[in-house]
């Protein structure tokens, strides 16, 4: 088993999550029959392959440094849980 | 021999002067109304795709150009990802295993060594929003700053001194501002410098561990707090402790080394290929290309300056502290080939009145032409040093020719010995007791006559002829 619950705690305060026992223990069974499922993919040679980062090909995709209206900070603003009349507010960060 | 030696590496990020942001077209505008120069892009809202700034890429590469670097032919982004409001996305877009520079090296001197600090990679990413913490128990997050374009220039740990880690800073700033692609404000952040610090053995082989300085917001800064972390390791290590890996935070008011994460709390960032954006390619025509556009960089024109001018070593490194600088003081040397004076008036009345008045090179009004000018009025004794020096403030405040104001004051030297012989005549009779005391021997006096004689000219006659002519006077008396 690839992923111990150590791990699955770990991802777990990555994400921000909090898990129960129960979830804990759920998750580090899914997750290992996921990547046992995905280390079937390991038994293909892929020696001469180059490794693929991008669904696309190409290279060097620019904009020219010109400036494009940014949106009103009204509509900035109207998707957050909370807000002044000009900012984020988010819980006090150190 | 100190029985310890500090390793320290310096982590250098660069706000660049771009118009628009690093990935979407919003203002990279310092100071604006908060929150203004947003869009879906640098907010992270789900489904904007975001766009390579082509300029980003310009400036990263002169950069490398400049301290030296292998300008990679293939580069790649990376999401360096973790979670803080200042960053929506939940990732900063950055470059991990494809920088766009790398194997660099700079020259410094401190202590009048020259030394070479190599510079590891340069790599370009974006910047994170601004946090506000006020009373009232929340954070209030301004996004205009998110998305900005940076270069960061690590450095390899070949710095050997907190002096030596501020000469490299000022050396890597007066490269930005020659290159002009960033303002390298480091009040407003434009410029940011982390310290890795560790110490040794003099003389070990191996390194110590370090721990990473944060938050220092001025070059005096990094040199007081690298000098205070390699005293406090020292002082571990002496007592027999050990030093742990772990980030710390100066506080410049304290001028005190806080702890602000140990490295079990250390980020995992992991690090994967960003999908969104293609590979960036650097072929040699357009490498080729931006190394034309490419200004004379300082150590080139220091030693331009030194063989062209022939200059002391001392002109020619305050000459070129800027570009500005040095670009007037050339443009002046076009208009007079006294390059040693003009390298005086530039050193001394010069940048005086610049920095007097808090100006910039650019907004000194005198032009160089007419410098140029007044040093030739002097040097053909038209016009004392002196009268030149009082004439000064006028000349800048009108930048006309020097010839005019001197004409409209009746200023012209008088370098006519017989009109001058006679106010020399005219001080010596009226001040009998002088000329015994001279003749007694204290030369002293003669400071004393040539004060007479000038005031008597109202500063008019060549101070040179008044000299030579009065020690003649004088000494025809003594037989």
């Amino acid at each position: 088993m690839p992923v111990n619950r150590e791990i699955v705690k770990h991802i777990a305060k990555l994400s921000k999550l909090s898990l129960t026992d129960f979830e804990e223990e759920k998750f580090t069974l899914e997750l290992n029959k996921i990547l046992e499922y995905m280390e079937k993919l390991n038994s293909i040679k892929t020696d001469n392959i180059e490794t693929m980062s991008y669904p696309v090909d190409g290279f060097n995709v620019f904009r020219e440094d010109e400036i494009v209206n940014s949106i009103d900070r009204e509509a900035a603003l109207k998707n957050a849980p909370q807000r002044t009349d000009e900012f984020f507010k988010v819980p006090k960060i150190l | 021999m100190n029985k310890y030696e500090p390793v320290i590496g310096l982590e250098v990020h660069a706000q660049l002067l771009t118009e628009t942001k690093a990935f979407c077209g919003c203002s990279n505008k310092f100071g604006d109304q908060p929150n203004t120069n947003v869009c879906p892009i640098c907010l992270g809202h789900p489904g904007s795709l975001p766009k390579i700034n082509k300029k980003m890429v310009e400036f990263a590469v002169m950069m490398g150009l400049a301290t030296n670097c292998k300008i990679n032919f293939k580069s790649s982004f990376a999401r360096k990802n973790y979670f803080y409001p200042d960053l929506p996305k939940g990732w900063q877009t950055s470059q991990f295993d494809e920088p766009i520079c790398s194997n660099g090296f700079l020259e410094i001197t401190a202590d009048n060594n020259l030394r070479t600090i190599r510079i590891n990679r340069i790599h370009m990413e974006e910047d994170a929003g601004k946090l506000i913490h006020d009373e009232t128990g929340f954070s209030l997050v301004d996004l205009n700053r998110c998305g900005t374009p940076l270069i960061e220039i690590v450095s390899e740990p070949d710095l050997q001194s907190p002096h030596e880690a501020f000469q490299y800073l000022s050396k890597l700033k007066q490269i930005l501002l020659y290159l002009n692609i960033s303002d390298c404000n480091m009040e407003e952040g434009s410029l940011r410098c982390d310290a890795n610090v560790s110490v040794r053995l003099t003389g070990d082989k191996s390194l110590g561990v370090k721990t990473e300085l944060k938050n220092m917001n001025s070059f005096k800064n990094v040199e007081k707090a690298i000098q205070k972390e390699i005293e406090r390791q020292i002082d571990i290590i002496e007592e027999g402790g050990k030093i742990i890996q772990q980030t710390l935070l100066w506080d410049a008011d304290k001028e005190e080394i806080k702890i602000m994460r140990t490295k079990e709390e250390a980020h995992d960032y992991r690090y994967f290929p960003e999908p969104d954006l293609l590979p960036v390619i650097i072929d040699d025509v357009w490498k080729n290309e931006l190394m034309s556009k490419m200004p004379e960089l300082p150590d080139v024109r220091r030693k331009k300056f030194s063989n062209l001018y022939k200059l002391p070593e001392y002109d020619c490194e305050i000459l070129t502290s800027t570009k500005e600088l040095a670009d007037y003081f050339e443009s002046a040397a076009k208009h007079s080939d006294d390059f040693k004076s003009i390298s005086n008036w530039v050193m001394v009345e010069v940048l005086k009145f610049i920095n007097e008045n808090n100006l910039s090179v650019n907004q000194f009004r005198l032009s160089p032409i007419n410098l140029g000018k007044l040093i030739n009025l002097i040097n053909d004794k038209t016009i004392s040093n002196k009268i030149a020096k009082d004439i000064f403030a006028e000349l800048i405040e009108r930048n006309i020719d020097p010839l005019i104001i001197i004409k409209e004051k009746g200023l012209t030297q008088i370098n006519d010995s017989k009109f001058i012989e006679e106010i020399i005549d005219r001080v010596i009779k009226s001040n009998q007791e002088q000329v015994k005391q001279y003749l007694a021997g204290k030369d002293k006096v003669l400071g004393f006559f040539v004060g007479q004689i000038m005031k008597e000219s109202k500063g008019k006659a060549n101070p040179q002829s008044v000299n030579e002519l009065l020690i003649n006077k004088l000494s025809l008396m003594k037989n």
